[in-house]
């Protein structure tokens, strides 16, 4: 067998062609007959009590289907960690899109009306919108304190090194929500027939998610649940979630109406309702000695869940576990808190908490940096993580990563020191400045801690009556290549040609549960599983003495087919283990967080246009180790799109709040970067592999949304001598600060130097 | 311009779609992205934004690029549309498809129909672009995938290919 020939290669995605061609079946282009279509009837006020619900004249509403929280068969929520989020506010409403009524119609243009005839009369309770609001508990409305969930990480002893440190370097950090904009929409249809139970279709990155939500609301068994997937048309974690309410909604109207129901959101109701970035702040507390080392720090991280828990404390979880960034602490106390507030909740999105903490830190160093008089190259130096020593959470460091390597490599392909010295002699004259600015981070493959183990994830591979192999899992493709990627391991793992492997369509009914298509883990652990199960299939066509030790692919198709002539089905199944050697303390949080990280230094280069305040990013190194690149276009795809969502997050994309609701749910005033908009984004790796993936896979998926808000915002401040701390940071932003504080650094430095 | 409902008055409006005559009935003010989707199966096009900012239901009409979310169907009236399921030639895909295919032009693919026409009138105005000038002619088409930079890379090598066929 030829090794290692179609793992690293690029092989032609799965499912392009039919991408290319328009003929890929998204959910909205699929039609059931007498299909009805639904719509929502959301809260309007964002904390009540419903006292009346009204059905106002007009409207024929004998032809609608009209669904309430009554008439729920099962539990009123959406099943996931908890179970706070009702599918159906009954009688008080938490955040102003929560939905109360469904209804659905054989027109679906009929339904706007509708819609806009049914009115919530609520009354209005006092509502709070923001982190600071939360805290203060003036209003309490979540559970006895507005507190998800705290999380700490302890790390020696913090307390006895401040009064060593030679300086004390303080700065708080936000981030902002941001929308994934995926350019699908959500929806789903679903149907009912008493027999089999539910069927829903839809656009969803996590079937089993769906499955167990929909057993929970509508008393069914696994069996009766089923949940396809179809085509999904971008997801970057806004596809984790949500889906299970719109699947909720959809069955509930099509188990009342005897009819396929389809929900397909528009893009108002999209931005407004589902799911964004936690907006978070992040206060650092940083004793640093003489020489730049870090000696200690306390970090409080904080991140605003909205109405509902959902899936905020697994966000904090990675949020914290990154909080330290790639450096080394001696000691450290990291403190997290999700907490309440009446907007809609807040979920996955690409990076997880991650982007937002990680921001703190790389701004953090620059300050660091700053008021002890280094270079930001040189104070990353002088704390990057080596192998050997322990991150925040204690877990020993055994990749052989080289950070100073990655460093001193990035600098060389920016041109970062001649830029930095030209920028700063050019920008003493004339209307632009420029600036260029590093961001260094590490992102953790995987569920955090135990998650993994819990998981528990199962993986098929079979043979097909054509002599092929089929993959059976229910991971998600929604552009990342997770078709692919798997179909090139179980090749690969059997010595086969890549177009002898393909994969089923994730369908419960189908495919095993591999675990939700997230957390940076399909191409490590669920590829890991798929190689192990593939290997299975081979040690059972060598038992019976159909293949030797070694083959060609038609000898193997030709065992194949023959050993499922005589027993009708070639099976392999593999269940997850965890690594040996790898602990976790769920309690204290200390361990092994992650099995493996990927690790990365990305450097922006940017221009302000001093007459606009307009920023624009020039140019953009993005170098990383994320173990073995399984298919090089994939790959730099991944990066690509993950920087240009970054530069989005950092420079152009703000929600506007109003009252816990979006104003500014539209494409028109929501602006994310065009193809006009971005700099070349330049994609280079190291190659470390790793031990605990399939031929030494990590993860890659969230690691680029990770680097480029931090990188950038240190860029703008080598460019205008001013530091800013929170994103988006918008031309009306900085005019506001290089007006008002034309000094701001000097003044910053007198202060915090001691 | 309002959306199709039951109640609508109805009339034949004819147009070529894709080299062949069609004839549809609907309201003058049905959106021809809807009338295409819906009534002659062309899924290709795609609703993102419904407000002619994202550019996923880009289609050619007379050789123009237009977002067909915004189209009432009545100006339609004797067009010649093109959408991506007239682009490849029975099992020859365009230069473009094959560029998108190899270069990883199409990522979740939903924007993917809509940029390759946009390219493709891009080309047809334009047959050697710069960089500068894919960027510019892209711009009216969202992707969140990619970051662009594949897509162009994509466009760059339909053009490249055109030239050394023409050449030889």
């Amino acid at each position: 067998m030829n090794r290692e020939r179609i793992v690293g290669s690029a092989v032609p995605r799965k499912e392009g062609r039919e991408k290319v061609t328009g003929q890929a079946r998204y959910l909205d282009d699929m039609v059931l007959p007498d299909m009805l279509y639904g719509a929502t009837v959301r809260s309007q006020i964002p904390r009540g009590r419903i006292e009346k619900i009204e059905f106002k004249p007009g409207i024929a509403w004998d032809e609608f289907v009209i669904v309430s929280a009554k008439d729920i068969p099962g539990k009123n929520c959406i099943a996931l960690i908890g179970d706070d989020q009702p599918c159906l506010a009954s009688e008080f409403v938490n955040h102003p899109e929560e939905p109360v009524i469904l209804l659905a119609h054989r027109d679906r243009y009929a339904l706007r009306k509708a819609v806009d005839s049914v009115s919530i009369e609520c009354k209005s309770l006092p509502a709070i919108f923001t982190i600071e609001e939360s805290e203060r508990c003036s209003e309490i409305v979540w559970g006895s304190d507005n507190v998800f969930k705290t999380y700490r990480i302890d790390k020696g002893d913090v307390d006895e090194v401040w009064s060593k440190a030679a300086y004390i370097v303080e700065g708080e950090y936000r981030t902002g929500a941001q929308e994934q904009l995926y350019i699908e929409n959500n929806g789903m249809i679903a149907s009912y027939d008493a027999g089999k139970g539910v069927t829903v279709w839809g656009s969803l990155q996590c079937p089993y998610y769906v499955h167990k939500a929909l057993m929970a609301l509508c008393s069914l068994p696994a069996e009766k649940v089923r949940v396809v997937q179809m085509e999904t048309g971008g997801a970057f974690g806004g596809k984790e979630e949500y889906p299970s309410m719109i699947a909720a909604h959809a069955a509930l109207l099509a188990i009342k109406s005897g009819r396929p129901v389809k929900m397909v959101y528009d893009r108002a109701e999209d931005m407004a309702a589902t799911t964004k970035r936690h907006p978070s702040r992040t206060r650092h507390r940083t004793a640093v000695s003489a020489d730049g080392k870090i000696l200690s720090g306390e970090i409080e991280f904080t991140i605003d869940g909205g109405a509902y828990a959902t899936l905020s404390s697994v966000v904090l979880s990675r949020g914290l576990i990154h909080a330290g960034g790639p450096y080394y602490w001696p000691s450290v106390r990291i403190s997290g808190k999700a907490v309440a507030t009446n907007a809609p909740p807040h979920g996955a999105f690409r990076g997880f908490g991650a982007p937002q903490s990680l921001f703190a830190m790389e701004r953090h160093m620059d300050r660091i940096a700053r008021v002890i008089g280094l270079s930001p190259i040189e104070i990353r130096r002088r704390n990057f993580l080596k192998p050997g020593q322990m991150t925040t959470t204690e877990q020993v460091v055994r990749e052989p990563i080289d950070l100073e390597k990655l460093l001193g490599r990035a600098l060389g392909l920016s041109d970062y020191h001649a830029k930095r010295e030209r920028f700063a002699r050019e920008n003493r004259t004339g209307t632009t400045r420029r600036g260029i600015g590093i961001a260094a981070f590490l992102h953790g493959a995987g569920f955090t801690g135990s998650g993994e183990r819990y998981l528990s994830s199962v993986v098929g591979v079979e043979g097909c009556a054509n002599g092929g192999i089929r993959v059976l899992v229910s991971s998600t493709e929604f552009g990342q290549g997770t078709k692919t990627v798997l179909c090139q391991i179980a090749a690969e793992a059997l010595g086969l040609r890549y177009e002898d492997v393909t994969i089923a369509q994730p369908d419960t009914m189908q495919v095993p549960n591999s675990g939700p298509t997230v957390a940076s883990r399909t191409v490590m652990v669920v590829g890991k599983l798929v190689e192990s199960a593939a290997r299975g299939i081979q040690q059972t066509l060598r038992a019976v003495g159909l293949i030797g030790d070694s083959y060609s692919a038609d000898e193997f198709r030709a065992a194949c087919r023959s050993y499922i002539g005589e027993h009708r089905q070639l099976r392999s199944w593999a269940r997850y283990e965890p690594p040996l050697g790898i602990f976790w303390d769920d309690q204290k949080y200390r361990g092994e967080a992650y099995a493996a990280y990927s690790w990365a230094v990305y450097i922006a280069e940017v221009s302000v246009d001093l007459t606009t305040y307009s920023v624009s990013v020039k140019d953009f190194v993005a170098l990383q180790e994320v173990g073995k690149v399984f298919h090089p276009v994939l790959a730099i795809g991944q990066i690509a799109g993950g920087v240009a969502q970054g530069i989005g997050f950092a420079l152009y994309e703000k929600v506007i709040w109003q009252k816990g609701r979006m104003q500014n749910n539209q494409m028109t005033n929501y602006i994310m970067p065009t193809s006009s908009d971005l700099p070349p984004i330049r994609v280079f790796f190291e190659e470390l592999g790793n031990v605990h993936g399939a031929f030494g896979a990590k993860g890659i998926g969230e690691l680029p949304m990770d680097g480029p808000a931090p990188a950038i915002l240190n860029a703008l401040e080598d460019a205008l001598r001013v530091p800013f701390d929170s994103i988006p940071l918008l031309p009306e932003d900085i005019f506001e600060a290089l007006t008002a504080q034309p000094s701001a650094i000097e003044s910053e430095i007198a202060s915090e130097a001691r | 311009m309002i959306h199709s409902s039951e109640n609508h008055v109805k009339s034949e409006i004819s147009f070529t779609v894709n080299g062949e005559q069609r004839v549809v009935r609907a309201s003058s003010m049905e959106r021809l992205l809807d009338v295409l989707r819906g009534q002659l199966g062309l899924t290709g096009a795609k609703e993102g934004c419904g407000e002619g900012e994202c550019g996923s239901c880009s289609v050619l009409m007379n050789g123009s690029l237009v977002n067909s979310c915004l189209v009432p169907v009545l100006q339609a009236e004797d067009a010649n549309i093109v959408t991506i399921e007239g682009l490849a030639q029975e099992a020859q895909l365009h230069a473009l498809q094959e560029a998108f295919l190899e270069c990883g032009g199409a990522q979740c693919g939903i924007c993917t129909p809509g940029m390759i026409l946009a390219a493709a009138h891009l080309l047809s105005k334009k047959p050697d672009p710069t960089l500068e000038e894919i960027r510019e002619g892209l711009s009216g088409n969202l992707c969140r995938c990619t970051g662009y930079v594949q897509i162009f890379e994509a466009v760059a090598r339909a053009v490249r290919r055109a030239e050394i066929a023409s050449f030889s």
